[in-house]
């Protein structure tokens, strides 16, 4: 154990550091706030995916038929498959930015356990794309029909799915941020991994508007986020240490 | 402060390509290294395993005679890198980008270090201009910045003289010089002449491409 | 131990030792398929329900099998190679990886062909066909990450992780869309859950699956062996193997 030496070069670096323990939510934290921060002085970032989920709800209707009571079979899948569209396309720039300004390196570079600071990341993709889509989702629903006493189950599948779809994906917004064309195939990599959360998302909406089962559906969804957030931060940081030394 | 980077034959290959073999390194606290060679020989590839980004290399590297993959977190508390890229980003202002770099390396001194710092690069009256808006030399300067921020014993510096003007230069090359004489170690790469000094010392990585 | 898992690593070991696995490989294959096949088509009794057509099972469920096992021994590889950096495994892995996706699409395929005499149409929504389709988007996922990057040691690596991610989401895609299957029902029959056997049907299908994974094995070890050649083809003991031959 290098203990003594460490010591030494602690001490004699001027005593400057706090207590190792509180450094690492220090610099979580202050990932957080910088990231926050960032997507409020480019609200554009923030508000083309919701922009997009309505433009592609709008298309339904226009594509298939204006009736009503088909729209409303169809309402619970065509919200959750347009969410998740809309949330795959600023997947793409939450590594990129930090990859192209060499703050990624810096990032890698810093003493703390890179899956947590990955995490931070994430966490603010989902705080300003999952969960503002989740929220925007109910007033969709109604352009569609979507029958009623659905909508509560359809803000909350969709707020526990995007966070899962929000780690899935940050492990292939990882594995592609070194290459200059990495969009398309980002979707390509991500989207059969999107299927399972898909699959109990809509089905949760479907199980509410049918009277039962919704509460499977959901518990489903937390233990696929569990499992994400157990081993996600994982892939993603060995995913950013791949990208960076490509 | 004591230091001491050691490499033992080292060796790395890319693609079927060895970029350098055989390299012995020996650094301590109190020396600028500067690491010379054509473009292509691998300066930055070297760079990157010293500073303990790249695993993949041959050879053995010791942090203070322990191996780098046993103390890699102690290795990087007392790390500073600059790479090509400033790390800067351009949507936060000077102050912004120290600070998120103070919390991310556990920095003291809160905002005044913060101040201090981008004062001492000549940034004085840019702490609130969002980066994005200043010039290329003076986003590298909010980089630089971060050497009068913490202290830290390890540099390792890739092409750090970029894009900044003549003074800036002799201010920076007298900085190096000064923190090699407080006991601390400068690893860089420079296309830039180095002004003879008793502390400089060249690492030279010659042959470029060379099949294996 | 490092140093005995190292020399089973190494190319020009496991050159030499698979020139002499190779061969019984080719002849168990070719004997297990041909013995497989013409018991199956010719002297296995047909079925009651769908008379001649359930033959294609000879076909389907190998290709099935190993479509599944080619993506577990892929991701095994890409373990081995990230862990102990072993370059014959990750050589491996990527021939694999599109033998994978020709197995999955042959299932595939079979399954559609088996789909007319028994649903009336070519494609069904079908548990095991959907789960089938679902991997082949995974296999091309991994075979397009691999080729997108301009650096072959980065391209390893990142295949790697993503068929790890892969390997681990297969049970849970296979899962959900059963029970999405399960829920919406919409064919009667299952080409999968099948009553029991009798021993002559299912005797000759093990025989097929045996010999379908002795070709994959056979075809992997010289797809390896000529992609060592490939990727050594300046180390010396390859260049003296080159004179040997001459």
């Amino acid at each position: 154990m290098p203990r003594g030496e460490s010591r030494l070069i602690d001490d004699a670096r001027l005593a400057s550091r706090g207590e190792p323990r509180t450094g690492l939510a220090v610099a979580v934290w202050a990932t957080l706030k910088r990231d926050l921060t960032q997507l409020a002085r480019r609200r554009g970032d923030v508000l083309n995916p919701l922009v997009f989920f309505a433009l592609v709800i709008t298309l339904f209707p226009i594509g298939i038929s204006p009736d009503p009571e088909l729209l409303a079979t169809i309402a619970p899948g065509l919200l959750w498959v347009a969410a998740l569209l809309s949330a795959l396309l600023s997947l793409d720039s939450l590594f990129r930015s930090d990859f192209d300004d060499g703050s990624l390196e810096q990032l890698l570079l810093a003493p703390h356990p890179l899956p947590m600071l990955g995490l931070a990341k994430v966490a603010v993709h989902w705080l300003l794309t999952g969960l503002p889509l989740a929220l925007m989702a109910p007033v969709l629903g109604i352009m569609l029909s979507l029958p009623a006493g659905s909508y509560l189950m359809l803000a909350v599948s969709l707020a526990l799915g995007s966070a899962s779809l929000s780690l899935i994906g940050a492990i292939g917004a990882a594995l592609t941020v070194g290459l200059s064309r990495g969009g398309v195939l980002l979707s390509l990599l991500v989207l059969p991994l999107y299927i399972p959360v898909l699959i109990f998302g809509a089905g949760a909406v479907q199980a509410s508007i049918l009277g039962d089962g919704a509460a499977a559906h959901l518990a489903i969804l937390g233990a696929l986020l569990a499992l994400a957030l157990m081993l996600a931060p994982w892939a993603i940081a060995a995913a950013l240490r791949i990208s960076i030394n490509g | 402060m004591t230091l001491r980077l050691q490499a033992r034959k080292l060796a790395c290959e890319r693609d079927d390509r060895w970029l350098f073999e055989d390299l012995d390194l020996d650094i301590g606290g109190g020396e600028v290294v500067r690491v010379e060679g054509p473009n292509g020989s691998g300066k930055t590839t070297l760079l990157k395993i010293l500073s303990g980004q790249l695993a993949d290399y041959h050879g053995e590297l010791l942090w203070n005679g322990e191996p780098m993959r046993d103390v890699r977190q102690v290795f990087l508390e007392g790390l500073l890198y600059l790479g090509h890229a400033p790390g800067v980003k351009v949507t936060l202002t000077p102050l912004e980008n120290l600070r998120w770099y103070q919390a991310l390396g556990g920095g003291a001194g809160g905002e005044q270090a913060c101040l201090a710092a981008l004062d001492e690069f000549g940034l004085a009256g840019f702490e609130d201009v969002p980066a994005g808006q200043l010039s290329a030399g003076q986003q590298r300067r909010v980089a630089l910045s971060r050497l009068a921020l913490s202290p830290r014993p390890l540099w390792v510096l890739d092409e750090p003289f970029t894009a900044i003007d003549r003074d800036g230069v002799a201010a920076l090359e007298a900085r190096l010089i000064a923190h090699a004489r407080q006991g601390g170690c400068v690893l860089v790469t420079t296309h830039h002449e180095l002004a003879a000094s008793d502390v400089l010392t060249c690492i030279a990585l010659g042959q470029g491409a060379r099949d294996a | 131990m490092w140093s005995f898992i190292h020399k089973l690593g190494s190319p020009k070991w496991f050159y030499g030792i698979s020139a002499r696995l190779m061969p019984w490989f080719w002849v168990a294959a070719a004997v297990l398929i041909a013995v497989g096949s013409v018991w199956g088509l010719a002297f296995a009794p047909a079925d009651y329900q769908q008379g001649n057509s359930f033959r294609i099972i000879y076909v389907h469920v190998p290709a099935a099998f190993l479509a599944q096992s080619i993506f577990v021994s892929m991701a095994v590889a890409g373990v081995v190679f990230m862990v102990w950096k072993i370059k014959v495994a990750d050589m491996a892995a990527a021939m694999m990886a599109p033998l994978g996706a020709a197995m999955t699409f042959i299932a595939l395929f079979s399954g559609a062909v088996w789909g007319v005499p028994t649903w009336g149409t070519w494609w069904m929504w079908d548990a095991r066909l959907t789960s089938m389709l679902i991997l082949l988007f995974l296999y091309l996922g991994v075979i397009a990450l691999r080729g997108a990057f301009t650096s072959r040691d980065s391209a390893s690596r990142a295949a790697s992780v993503l068929a790890m991610v892969g390997v681990i989401n297969i049970p849970i895609i296979k899962y959900s869309v059963d029970w999405w299957y399960t829920l919406h029902q919409p064919a009667s029959f299952t080409i999968t859950s099948r009553p029991a056997m009798p021993t002559e049907m299912w005797l000759p299908l093990l025989i097929m699956v045996l010999g379908f994974y002795s070709f994959f094995i056979a075809l992997t070890l010289m797809r390896t062996r000529s992609e060592i050649l490939r990727r050594e083809s300046s180390k010396r003991w390859v260049r003296e193997l080159a004179v040997e031959e001459r």
